[in-house]
């Protein structure tokens, strides 16, 4: 996926490689849109760059911003002309999101995904009233005893949790 | 005022066509929520699972489009076809009721999607098989979501109870429609584009028959009323729907953010 990872690049797909990993993602800055995997592939045709990415989450506001702001990138670094092209199969997956990524997330407050389950989804599950449900460690404090507070937070891709001990509140990427 | 647009008689076309306006007018009943959720956490639920029906509508409706040959695009489909040319079933037309009505009809109607496009990741148009293989990740949470909430309200207070047992009774009509099986199914299932929605009903009668036992919920008697929204016969309620849907598009053509 990475440009060192794929033999025989030009030099002017390299460039946009690493053009667009300064690129930030709108909703999760601390991260560039190819840290989050949805840069799939550069590829150089006659007529200039075809970007191809993949989008997150069928209605995520941010796709088109991306669209934009990748266009935008490369023709600033005199790279254009360039298209982009969106590639759903296969979907986006949070698995795509390398550690050194994960890392800067955690880091900047929002707890990473885990490994997402294997096997065809999940069956539905009943939590008794009472116990909240878990959340992973605290990105803040480290502590294990969090809660999560609710399914949707802040963007389609995150939930919203708290830490019981240091008490902040935090979000959780959604392992998809 | 933009004219309407006719589509085309092709049943792959009503096919789609059915899946993406049940998302697409789900995702429209959904969001008249946004500012009015009963707490804060639930009503940024809600404008976010109305972002994901309405992603994938406009994915499907963009099929559509293409598969119809005439040249539409998800907004001409979305925003000008008339009434009589929306193939949703009835249910996801319903006004939102209260919150129980609109958790049991976020489980039904989740627990339907999650299904066909569990089946659709194998369609025989890659565009589709592309588009369910995002979609059913998306539909798999909605269901747990809505299922979660019918569970805490029916076991919750008197009051909670009685608002699903009254949702329930209102909304259980309108199932028989969803399982009614006719040329469109059979040709999207021979074609392979998709399954007839009639080949879902046991499983989805299993995972609904588990959310409401754990909500200490009885489903009502079957109904012999069969609602005709996928056939483009509609209730009163969605005339008003679409006119707050498409106002804008109507008012002015062509009209972009």
């Amino acid at each position: 996926m990475h440009a060192t990872t794929v033999p025989h690049l030009s030099e002017r797909v390299q460039r946009a490689w690493e053009v667009l990993d300064t690129v930030p993602d709108p909703e999760v800055p601390v991260v560039s849109v190819c840290e989050l995997g949805i840069v799939r592939e550069v590829l150089e045709h006659a007529d200039g760059l075809e970007v191809v990415l993949t989008p997150t989450y069928s209605g995520c506001p941010a796709t088109e911003v991306i669209e934009q702001d990748v266009l935008t990138a490369l023709a600033q670094a005199g790279l254009g002309p360039a298209r982009v092209t969106l590639r759903r199969a296969p979907a986006w997956t949070t698995d795509w999101i390398p550690a050194t990524a994960r890392e800067k997330l955690r880091a900047y407050g929002i707890a990473p995904p885990g490994p997402v389950p294997p096997g065809a989804g999940f069956p539905l599950r009943f939590v008794p009233r009472g116990p909240r449900e878990g959340a992973p460690p605290c990105p803040n404090c480290g502590s294990l005893d969090t809660e999560r507070l609710a399914a949707f937070g802040s963007t389609p891709c995150k939930s919203l949790c708290r830490c019981l001990d240091c008490r902040e509140p935090f979000d959780h990427f959604k392992p998809i | 005022m933009q004219s309407s647009i006719q589509i085309a008689r092709d049943p792959a076309v009503h096919y789609l066509l059915r899946l993406g306006d049940t998302c697409l007018i789900l995702g429209q009943r959904i969001a008249e929520w946004c500012g009015h959720g009963p707490v804060l956490e639930e009503d940024i639920a809600l404008a976010n699972m109305a972002l994901d029906l309405i992603g994938q509508s406009r994915a499907v409706l963009s099929r559509a489009g293409q598969l119809g040959g005439q040249g539409y695009d998800e907004d001409q489909l979305a925003f000008l076809r008339d009434e009589r040319d929306y193939r949703n079933p009835t249910l996801v037309e319903l006004p939102r009721g209260d919150f129980a009505f609109t958790v049991l009809r976020n489980a039904m109607a989740s627990t339907l999607l999650k299904l066909l496009w569990e089946r659709l990741q194998s369609s025989s148009d890659a565009e589709v098989s592309a588009i369910a293989g995002k979609a059913i990740k998306e539909a798999r949470y909605h269901q747990q979501h809505a299922a979660d909430w019918v569970v805490r309200l029916g076991g919750g207070t008197e009051e909670s109870r009685a608002r699903c047992e009254a949702a329930l009774e209102a909304l259980w009509r309108y199932v028989p429609e969803l399982f009614a099986a006719d040329a469109v199914d059979a040709h999207a299932q021979t074609s392979g584009l998709g399954p007839g929605w009639d080949a879902l009903e046991a499983t989805w009668r299993d995972e609904m028959g588990a959310i409401l036992s754990a909500a200490e919920l009885q489903a009502p008697q079957a109904s012999k009323f069969l609602s005709t929204g996928k056939h483009g016969v509609h209730s009163e309620h969605m005339g008003y729907l679409l006119a707050e849907m498409q106002t804008l598009q109507r008012s002015y053509p062509g009209g972009v953010w």
